[in-house]
């Protein structure tokens, strides 16, 4: 399971005061934090926060000068992208994200060329979000054959079939989870497949066991990535028990503690 | 007509831990050389997928008591020098050639001879002062014993950066402790079992041992004696250490010749069995085929005993690693 920490995002106000105050201790602080919790990248977001290029060049240096982990440079506006990934110096990192979009594949098949990164692409074309599970392999397989066809393998792929929050949307979630299993059929070996995880849970009471049942139905279909809060131990325990279920890691008694030593420094 | 060969051609996104035993005057210790083993991006010998750096290496065994109860093909080569350390891991580094010494601290078992701490600490000075090659330090077996013979042979064996075992799920914590204390590397066993495997690493890890300093030990078996099982067992550690699983991504030892001369089939004389033809060919040829199929899974570290199947055995992993032996 690729983890994605989600914390390092301008919607948080303590990443918001540190970008306009260029204070570099709360990111360094969730860049340590989220890598110790084994975040295999780290998604890097100014948002609204700025609308300033040399914000995210800053936010990409400030996290990479922390450490070692992969970042998902997160942004739609491509200028603001481009100053994050041209901050990158040669870190392994992925775009986050394109649309199925002409014009923005256009534009980030070459960049994510450009700098070596991976692309992550949501299942959204100019008509919108999603309707149905139709719609979402149709934008994916539009994303797939342009990133394929610009020269990215399938392994540095990575589908969105776009989550929505179950709380107002309830009839989406079997449709996102029929997307999943369409994905994996795209290539042999598949794209990853991923979801911004937190989405699920918007406003809702039991949060933190929608997260982790959606998580874990959508694994056995064969979801591998995920945004998320990476600081969820009940989250992490369950993504490293189905694992084991799934049989992609080998089981030991401590398997919980191993899931996170796993990925080590 | 050329028909298209497809790609199968593997990229492996994790290398396998790469481990430096013994320590020169510049690194603290008294060692001519160090032995550096692991490093693999890929699984044994496939060197068009990716790199093995570091070829895997012989140890052969030495025991601080005359291995007395030692079938006659393997006594025979050592029986000059059994009554001292020190000239038998002499002559098994300077005659046949071991890259690595396997002191085996078998006069400490309480129910062979009972030798104390005292003795240990002496036997392992005669074979540092004897050989210039890194050490291997193995236990009786008797985990009492152990805990109480390692703690005087760590620190006799400061800083010589040694390789000691074994800990084992029930008991590491003395050892880790010794390996932090001294600067020595630690072999971590587990009875053919993978989980157990995982298991020992990952307690070893929790109380503050690095697991680029562990190397597995996963049981031996030899061959025509659950090699198979054991087998399985490395390559899908090895498998799990390459696609990204630190906790296993370490190198292998296998002990080869404490197995192999254990079994009819490398040490029953001719006498009794004549259909199985002559005993000082049969035997080392047993214990290189061991050896061979322990490569094949993975094996970094071979502890073997007689000196013609570690030269055979030589001789293989110079051809696999590409050499022209």
């Amino acid at each position: 399971m690729i983890l994605i920490g989600e914390r390092i995002n301008a919607g948080f106000k303590d990443i918001a005061r540190a970008i306009q105050t260029k204070d570099p201790e709360p990111v360094k602080t969730w860049a340590v934090k989220q890598t110790e919790r084994g975040a295999d990248y780290l998604d890097v977001n100014i948002g609204a926060a700025s609308k300033k290029p040399e914000d995210m060049a800053w936010l990409v240096r400030t996290v990479r000068e922390s450490v070692p982990t992969k970042i998902s440079v997160d942004s739609t506006n491509v200028e603001i992208m481009e100053a994050g990934l041209e901050a990158l110096d040669g870190r392994a990192a992925l775009i986050n994200s394109t649309t199925a979009d002409s014009g923005k594949l256009e534009t980030l098949v070459p960049l994510a060329v450009k700098y070596n990164t991976s692309l992550l692409g949501v299942a959204m074309d100019e008509r919108g979000s999603p309707p149905d599970a139709n719609r979402r392999v149709e934008n994916a397989a539009v994303i797939f054959a342009a990133a394929m066809e610009g020269g990215l393998e399938p392994e540095r792929i990575i589908l969105d079939p776009i989550l929505m929050p179950l709380k107002f949307m309830q009839e989406q979630a079997p449709h996102v989870l029929e997307a999943i299993s369409q994905y994996t059929f795209l290539s042999d070996p598949p794209p990853h497949i991923s979801v911004g995880l937190s989405n699920v849970a918007s406003k809702v009471t039991e949060r933190g066991l929608i997260v982790r049942t959606f998580l874990v139905m959508a694994m056995t279909r064969g979801l591998d990535a995920a945004i998320c809060n990476v600081m969820d131990e009940e989250m992490i325990a369950a993504v490293a028990t189905a694992e084991l279920i799934l049989n992609k890691e080998i089981y030991s008694d401590s398997y919980v503690r191993a899931f996170t030593a796993r990925r080590g420094p | 007509m050329t028909a298209q060969i497809p790609e199968v051609k593997k990229t492996w996104t994790n290398p396998i831990h790469a481990v430096t035993l013994g320590a020169t005057d510049k690194e603290g210790g008294t060692r001519t050389s160090t032995i550096t083993i692991g490093g693999e991006t890929t699984l044994p010998f496939c060197h068009f997928e990716g790199e093995m750096p570091n070829a895997p290496v012989l140890a052969m065994e030495v025991w601080d008591v005359p291995a007395t109860d030692w079938p006659e093909p393997i006594k025979e080569p050592f029986a000059d020098v059994m009554a001292d350390p020190g000239a038998w891991a002499k002559k098994c580094v300077d005659e046949y050639g071991a890259q690595l010494v396997c002191l085996r601290l078998k006069g400490c078992d309480p129910n062979g001879e009972n030798k104390s701490p005292e003795d240990a600490v002496s036997a392992t000075k005669r074979v540092l002062e004897s050989v210039g090659v890194p050490l291997i330090i193995w236990g009786c077996g008797n985990t009492d014993k152990d805990n109480e013979v390692f703690p005087a042979v760590a620190e006799a064996a400061s800083g010589e950066n040694c390789l000691l075992g074994t800990i084992t799920e029930d008991n590491y914590k003395t050892l880790t402790a010794l390996g932090t204390a001294y600067k020595h590397k630690l072999i971590a066993e587990s009875p053919v079992d993978i989980n157990m495997a995982k298991q020992v690493n990952i307690l070893a890890l929790d109380v503050g041992f690095p697991t680029e300093n562990i190397l597995i030990y996963p049981s031996t078996g030899a061959l025509g004696y659950g090699i198979e099982y054991v087998y399985s067992i490395m390559e899908r550690l090895r498998i799990a250490g390459l696609k990204g699983d630190k906790v296993v991504a370490m190198p292998i030892l296998c002990d080869i010749g404490i197995e192999v001369w254990g079994v009819k089939e490398a040490k029953a004389p001719q006498s009794e069995v004549p259909e199985w033809g002559d005993a000082a060919l049969r035997g080392p040829l047993w214990e290189a085929a061991t050896a061979y199929v322990y490569l094949l899974a993975g094996a970094d570290i071979l502890v073997m005993r007689h000196p013609q199947a570690v030269r055979m055995t030589k001789e293989t992993i110079e051809r696999l690693m590409g050499g022209t032996a």
